[in-house]
């Protein structure tokens, strides 16, 4: 028993280190800048108090094109989350599932890929998107493009099919017992109902795990788009960062951008905690 | 890779020989080449060729936006690249970020998921603190830190509080001695939260019954840390100090957001370098280099640290 006390002790001196950062981004978010540095040199630089209001948020709106940016970073980042959960699904299928020529050496050279950092081929990949065609649809008139420059799908198409994705599924699908697929086909089931009816609908760990490791790095992706999207409407939200050290910086306003575009994550991340730490984990495991 | 196996085995007993027809067969093939195939035709596209193009750009003169096709121009980018005092100060910088970061960070996730792995009261609640900074985006994070470690930021504000007004701390990130450690500690505070949850996995695939061994043999806790949990982790600790160090031979965002690789190039890295050349200087071919020096890095290190922490059979 005389261990607990200095261990909870410890742990706890440890939660105001990693909690108290983003407690002040919080609080500070709802403070006039002047009132942000005044309160620095006590404890009410973590505690609502003083003037509290919203005016950051309204400065927010008024300098950036706030809505614009959220809306940019959802629809990107839910259209990759489903585009990734379905391709990187049915390529684990028919490599767990199926038997086909050249599987095995599809897998192993997916499974390779792993070790490579983004970062080694994010910029010969800028001049690369720079080169690629692109149909465009205007009414009933197909139009060639050339350049995938400030577009929407320049920032979801790349991170769509992912070695890593594949193989969680490909892990969960191999748990799955044959014998379900036996009794589908008895069925009268194809390939693909087998994978639509049996397959997915008993994978859901497996799908929130891919959903979660796809969604936080489209949701915080900064380089890739800091590169290849000039224009303001098609943004993410972190590049929206920038706006703010322009002309005179306001720390309030900056608290309150970062706290829009953090409390959506840490809500998500509170309330499905669980799946979060424990996909997270499964990265781990890979090795 | 264990996992390549047994699922063959299982595919194989999927339909009884006797149906397996050769046209079934040609079918099967053709339903999984396409089920297959938009995956492995996207990861063509956005992971072979540029990796490929990696190898390829970085011998010619290639701009990010030109008229003219690339022409070859042999080694000359890597001859300016070993000529420019920007890229060495560009390689210090990195690995004096990543050999302080990896040890530091390793030992420090070690250390919590200790402390989260104690059968006491509140252990979930720890772990999730411990773990928001890690779903925390690194820009909002950089920012953060950018503010507490301005001259009259937070931290300067705790430390002459504390010192009764003695010392003011000085103007963290743009004191050439002080920039690189700066960023340091804030990258450690956001990612060990990551690697805790990492060793917690470890941990817990240690069967109970060695320490109840260790405990019946009176072994202390050091001893039993030593004896018992120490070894079991090998697997782990190869796989965590290979991710820190791939991640932080990647530095990029902190500095991007924080300091610019100021002040005087004390916090410039090697990501940083290929992002100026390629992007705001244009010069793909020039990135491509750097990047390929990157490449080689990862793999190098990597493969050390493979090497040395092998399986000793």
């Amino acid at each position: 028993m005389k261990r607990v006390l200095p261990l909870q002790l410890g742990r706890s001196v440890l939660v105001i280190f990693f909690a108290f950062p983003i407690v002040f981004m919080l609080i500070s978010s709802f403070k006039p800048d002047a009132q942000i540095f005044a309160d620095l040199t006590s404890l009410k630089a973590i505690l609502p108090v003083g003037d509290i209001s919203l005016d950051n948020y309204r400065g927010v709106f008024d300098r950036v094109p706030a809505e614009r940016l959220l809306l940019n970073s959802v629809g990107i980042s839910l259209v990759t989350v489903a585009l990734g959960i379905l391709i990187n699904s049915m390529a684990a299928f028919a490599l767990a599932r199926m038997r086909w020529r050249g599987r095995r050496v599809v897998l192993a050279a997916i499974i390779a890929t792993l070790i490579v950092p983004f970062e080694t081929f994010a910029l010969p990949l800028v001049w690369w998107v720079n080169k690629l065609p692109w149909l465009e649809v205007h009414g009933f008139h197909l139009t060639l493009t050339s350049g995938w420059l400030d577009t929407y799908h320049v920032q979801i198409l790349p991170f769509v099919a992912n070695a890593f994705s594949i193989y969680l599924f490909f892990q969960y699908f191999s748990s799955i017992p044959v014998e379900l697929d036996e009794a589908a086909r008895m069925d009268g089931a194809g390939w693909f109902g087998i994978y639509r009816r049996v397959v997915m609908p008993l994978s859901g760990p497996a799908i929130a795990t891919v959903a979660i490791l796809t969604f936080l790095p489209a949701w915080n992706s900064y380089l890739w788009p800091l590169m290849v999207v000039q224009s303001e409407d098609l943004r993410p939200v972190m590049v929206g960062i920038q706006y703010f050290f322009q002309l005179n910086v306001s720390w309030g306003q900056i608290m309150a951008y970062a706290s829009m575009i953090t409390v959506p994550v840490l809500v998500l991340f509170v309330a499905f905690q669980r799946a979060f730490i424990g996909s997270i984990a499964s990265a781990g495991v890979k090795g | 890779m264990s996992a390549t196996t047994a699922p063959r085995r299982v595919a194989e007993q999927a339909i009884p020989r006797q149906v397996r027809t050769a046209n079934a067969r040609s079918r099967e093939t053709l339903i999984g080449a396409a089920m297959a195939s938009p995956a492995v035709i996207l990861l063509a596209v956005f992971f072979l060729v540029p990796v490929a193009l990696a190898f390829g750009l970085a011998f010619t003169n290639a701009r990010l936006i030109s008229p003219r096709p690339p022409h070859f121009v042999g080694a000359d980018n890597f001859i300016r690249l070993f000529g420019d005092s920007f890229f060495w100060a560009s390689l210090r910088n990195t690995a004096y970020f990543a050999v302080v970061v990896v040890p530091v960070q390793a030992g420090l996730a070690l250390v919590l998921a200790l402390l989260a792995n104690a059968k006491v009261r509140g252990t979930n609640f720890f772990r999730t603190v411990y773990f928001a900074p890690v779903v925390t985006s690194m820009v909002v994070i950089s920012l953060l830190w950018r503010f507490i470690y301005q001259p009259d930021g937070l931290l300067n504000q705790i430390i002459s509080a504390v010192t009764f007004g003695h010392s003011h701390g000085t103007d963290w990130l743009n004191n050439p001695t002080t920039a690189m450690p700066a960023i340091m500690f804030m990258s450690v505070w956001q990612a060990v939260g990551f690697h805790m949850i990492i060793w917690l996995a470890g941990l817990q695939t240690i069967p109970r019954d060695l320490y109840e061994a260790a405990s019946l043999d009176g072994a202390s806790a050091w001893k039993t840390f030593t004896h018992v949990t120490w070894p079991s982790l090998r697997a782990t600790r190869t796989f965590i100090l290979i991710t820190i160090t791939i991640g932080a031979l990647s530095l990029f965002t902190q500095i991007s957001v924080m300091t610019q690789g100021g002040p005087l190039d004390r916090t410039t890295t090697v990501v940083f370098m290929a992002v100026r050349a390629g992007y705001e200087q244009q010069s793909t071919g020039y990135a491509a280099a750097v990047s390929l020096v990157f490449f080689v890095l990862v793999l190098t290190v990597s493969g050390v640290q493979r090497f040395l922490t092998r399986e000793k059979a």
